[in-house]
């Protein structure tokens, strides 16, 4: 065996490289004092703009209409609303998928982008988990809204009756109701276990009813060296633990409807494409949001330009995967062997529903090609335009999935070419949005929708970076 | 008798002379242990300072993730198993491939529940402020808590007010 030495490179031959860092644009500015982060995100919780509550109210209207929707419901049956068999379903499950899908996204970035430990996540994922509480609990209402008999709704879960007599538990909504419920269960005390030490900032400054409100939730913080210490690891425990719950909640969700025969759903691919689109819708919505947040309550300085790239960026390489899977489904019918399922993958896209299908393939397929324009990724009017468009996107998708399966199944007498939602469906989904919408607004209103330790690590921690990128 | 001292400083720095210092003087009643630092965010470096504090939340999480899917097999399986009028049509009465999906629902969801019972073990919370609390620690001061005899305590505060402390806090006499 040959051995070499390793000798140093004589000095007139050494060619002398200076190591320059290129110069980015820090995610938010390092200089900025940590008593005027408290400042300006305690200022949230007192002074938002006015068009703070024209959103609040506008979702309020909508909210009560949807009572109203539901109560005429409730009242005079299901069959007001336009289902009847073989369309059981509707507007509702899609809808259903829709938040369970958006609700995905909050905690799931949260929890993958603490543990690659990702700076800029720091002042949005807080905002980002609320969302994923109330999307849960707003795609819970669906569940008692399209079951009809709302005073059984027990009958999800595993439950015995006073004979002995269980609900069907081998059935796969059983395993929806647990994985659902869990998910709400962690994700809820994910998002409160990262609030405390901003709890004790609020109850710090705050004064009254407020005070007490937050003495309650902090529950005695005062940020010493041991607290922080099981802080650190208890809250990366959590994070690993939400990560492949989040996945497997979906990848349930849509187990639903793959363990079925019918034509459309019985795909293997359906659990990674469901997660994906989950992912996708939630990314939309987390910048729309951002946008929203970012005047309603002045947060220019926190919730930055450079996070936002990020944020883009990362959502148009979620879309492409999303579009992957999707053509991957179709494929897969297409060069299938099941007659049924091809052609209810042709009635899709060319009978009644190919609206909705087509609807879909532009909002989703074409236009998040949109945003490697840079126009729209700095213009925050056009961009909330496009974030909206993604949105309405994944909805057409959800629904382009439920319907056109329901209305062309394998057997032709069931087909139901004619079928639409009634105005009493269209007000129960409208008036979802409104409730999600108002219970943000007033989560937004009362507890800080940016978290302002993290912040301060984040300009700590760049202030570190900056000086010894200086000292080298 | 022991009595408490709190000093807020600007820097982490500063606290970081502090504890240096109080770690080479040998003062009579006093001891590494009791020192604490409140700061606004976590700094690992000056906490490693202080000695070995260790954290047991791990221990709650493996507790969680034993006991979660031996409770959630238990409990699917049971139901199926007592159920008896159902026609199976050859299915098996406690199919394992579909009870799979709920225990793993409960060993996460297991896991998170006692990892966030040991947090609050570990915080020692709910509990009540010291009452040398200063609230600029949740703004932007680091705190050093100490607790040392009260005859040590003239000592202490003087190696304190070396480093330049905003604020110096002692216990009122009672």
């Amino acid at each position: 065996m040959k051995h070499t030495t390793h000798s140093p490179v004589p000095e007139d031959r050494a060619v002398l490289i200076e190591r320059k860092f290129v110069e980015k644009p820090l995610d938010i500015d390092k200089d900025v004092s940590w008593a005027q982060i408290n400042k300006d995100i305690l200022r949230s919780l007192e002074r938002p703009r006015p068009v703070f509550w024209v959103i609040f109210f506008a979702a309020f209207a909508l909210f009560s209409f949807a009572v109203y929707c539901e109560k005429r419901q409730y009242d005079e049956g299901m069959g007001i609303s336009g289902l009847n068999n073989p369309q059981v379903w509707g507007l509702y499950i899609a809808t259903f998928i829709f938040w369970i899908g958006m609700g995905h996204s909050g905690t799931l970035l949260s929890a993958l982008l603490h543990i690659i430990h990702a700076d800029w996540r720091k002042p949005i994922y807080r905002y980002a988990e609320a969302m994923t509480t109330f999307s849960l609990l707003t795609a819970a209402l669906f569940v008692l809204v399209h079951m009809g008999r709302l005073w059984e709704f027990y009958y999800v879960a595993a439950y015995p009756n006073n004979r002995w007599v269980w609900p069907n538990f081998a059935s796969p909504l059983v395993w929806d109701a647990t994985a659902i419920g869990t998910y709400l269960t962690s994700s809820l005390l994910f998002l409160y276990t990262g609030m405390v030490p901003d709890m004790a900032i609020c109850r710090d400054n705050a004064e009254g009813v407020r005070k007490k409100l937050y003495q309650f939730m902090s529950m005695g913080w005062q940020g010493t060296d041991r607290q922080w210490g099981n802080f650190r690891v208890g809250y990366m425990t959590l994070a690993c633990f939400l990560m492949p719950l989040a996945v497997s909640v979906h990848s349930i969700v849509s187990t639903d409807f793959a363990v079925s025969l019918n034509p459309g759903w019985h795909i293997t691919s359906f659990p990674p494409y469901f997660v994906l689109g989950a992912l996708y819708s939630g990314c939309a919505v987390i910048i729309t949001l951002f946008i929203v947040l970012r005047y309603v309550f002045r947060f220019e300085a926190y919730m930055t330009m450079p996070i936002l790239n990020k944020l883009i960026k990362m959502t148009f390489a979620i879309a492409m995967v999303w579009n992957y899977l999707n053509l991957l489904e179709y494929c897969t019918v297409w060069y299938g062997d099941d007659v049924i399922a091809k052609q209810q993958f042709i009635d899709k896209i060319t009978g009644i529903y190919a609206p909705v299908f087509w609807g879909m393939v532009f909002c989703s397929t074409v236009m998040p090609f949109t945003l490697l324009i840079n126009f729209v990724r700095t213009h925050m009017p056009t961009l909330l335009v496009i974030s909206l468009i993604l949105n309405v996107g994944m909805w057409l998708e959800r629904v382009q999935i439920i319907t056109p399966t329901l209305s062309h199944s394998q057997y032709p007498w069931t087909w139901t070419s004619h079928w639409w939602p009634t105005w009493i469906q269209w007000g129960i989904v409208g008036g979802s949005f409104g409730w999600f919408i108002m219970l943000f607004m007033l989560y937004c209103k009362i507890f800080p929708s940016i978290s302002m330790y993290e912040v301060k690590e984040m300009t700590f921690e760049q202030g570190k970076m900056l000086a010894a990128r200086k000292a080298s | 008798m022991k009595s408490h001292i709190l000093a807020l400083f600007n820097h982490f720095e500063e606290a970081a002379a502090v504890i240096q210092e109080l770690k080479s003087t040998d003062l009579p009643g006093f001891r590494m242990q009791d020192v604490v630092i409140k700061s606004p965010i976590e700094h690992p470096e000056l906490s490693e300072m202080l000695g070995k504090r260790p954290v047991h939340i791990q221990w709650f999480t493996l507790a969680g993730v034993l006991l979660g899917p031996i409770t959630g097999l238990t409990l699917i399986s049971s139901a199926e198993a007592s159920f008896l009028l159902q026609v199976r049509g050859g299915i098996p009465v406690v199919p394992l491939p579909p009870n799979l999906v709920l225990t793993y629902e409960f060993f996460i969801l297991s896991g998170v529940l006692m990892t966030v019972l040991g947090f609050w073990i570990g915080w020692k919370l709910p509990g009540r402020r010291s009452p040398l609390y200063n609230t600029k620690v949740s703004e932007d001061k680091v705190g050093v808590l100490i607790k040392a005899d009260k005859q040590t305590i003239p000592q202490i505060h003087e190696i304190l007010a070396r480093h330049k402390p905003t604020e110096i806090m002692g216990e009122a006499p009672r």
